[in-house]
């Protein structure tokens, strides 16, 4: 049952070795590519140069504001070179005056349940109530931070530490009426979006 | 699961090559495992942060993420990746000898 292998296994920390030496996988990469076409051959890290992601991050809830803040802290985990464009209501979270107050809401989500019970959904339009988009945010907040997964200005400080790039979009800087002094200081710059067309070239970008 | 030879001796590994016993990792274990992460000098600075994790996995049975190491720990986050370059947190879990960390952040 125990295999003894003489070769040390290595993970693949992507750096160290060309492709053609890595000895992690080999039994399931080789399987995968004989299935594939006689013709197929699978582009490799080395003829694509480096990995780079770009997000867009378009959203203000804290809900919807997370998914980028997240995979953008795991990219650059990874060694990928991650740039964020925050536009639309996703500027509020490099907004001083908004950043530390991001809100959840019930309404417009059909799919809100209690956390603790999925069986039991919650309809959404109680969201109406007067109170209840603090009362959702505090209890999402209390999630978070029993996960221990900071709050928005610390993932933002987290992510410019580990060398991401924030950037900010011209238009929704313009219809903010802002000047640079009301945002989060790790913005790098506010870029048109002809920008950043052209500074997520050969990266992949994920709306958000 | 297999077994491995590193530095001479038998280690279990996970097919990805992390170590999966604590208790078969020692401090002349990481020089050798660091070369094979691509960091080819243990300094001080390094040896803190494995301690700190090596302390941090036995009552939560669960490897320290990268920001758990820099707010729990009190390591500079551009220090960590400037030890452990590319992909930090998998590099300081693997020269440990600790799994590969789970957390999300």
């Amino acid at each position: 049952m125990t295999d003894t292998v003489d070769t040390p296994i290595i993970p693949d920390f992507g750096d160290s070795r060309p492709a053609a030496s890595r000895p992690a996988a080999e039994p399931s990469s080789a399987a995968r590519t004989s299935a594939k076409p006689a013709d197929f051959t699978a582009p490799s890290r080395e003829d694509s140069g480096p990995r780079k992601i770009c997000f867009v991050a378009s959203k203000g809830n804290l809900d919807t504001a997370y998914p980028a803040l997240i995979m953008a802290n795991a990219a650059l985990g990874e060694g990928v070179e991650t740039h964020i464009f925050f536009t639309f209501w996703g500027f509020d979270l490099i907004t001083e005056r908004t950043m530390d107050s991001i809100k959840f809401t019930m309404l417009g989500n059909t799919a809100m349940h209690l956390p603790m019970a999925p069986s039991m959904p919650l309809w959404a339009g109680m969201g109406a109530i007067p109170g209840m988009t603090k009362l959702t945010t505090t209890m999402m907040k209390k999630q978070f931070d029993e996960l221990e997964i900071p709050g928005v200005r610390e993932m933002l400080d987290i992510i410019v530490a580990s060398g991401g790039h924030l950037w900010g979009c011209q238009l929704s800087y313009d219809m903010n009426g802002l000047s640079r002094s009301d945002l989060y200081e790790g913005v790098e710059d506010i870029i048109s979006a002809s920008d950043f067309i052209e500074l997520s070239e050969g990266g992949q970008i994920v709306f958000t | 699961m297999p077994t491995t030879r590193i530095g001479g001796r038998a280690i279990d590994v996970n097919d990805e090559g992390f170590l999966t016993e604590y208790s078969q990792w020692d401090e002349n274990l990481a020089p050798i495992l660091a070369g094979y992460a691509g960091v080819e000098d243990l300094t001080d600075e390094h040896w803190k942060v494995l301690r700190f994790l090596r302390a941090d996995y036995p009552a939560r049975k669960e490897t320290a993420t990268l920001r758990r190491v820099a707010s729990v720990g009190g390591f500079d986050m551009k220090e960590l990746f400037r030890l452990f370059p590319g992909k930090p947190a998998k590099k300081m879990a693997y020269i440990a000898g600790l799994p590969k960390p789970k957390g999300c952040v």
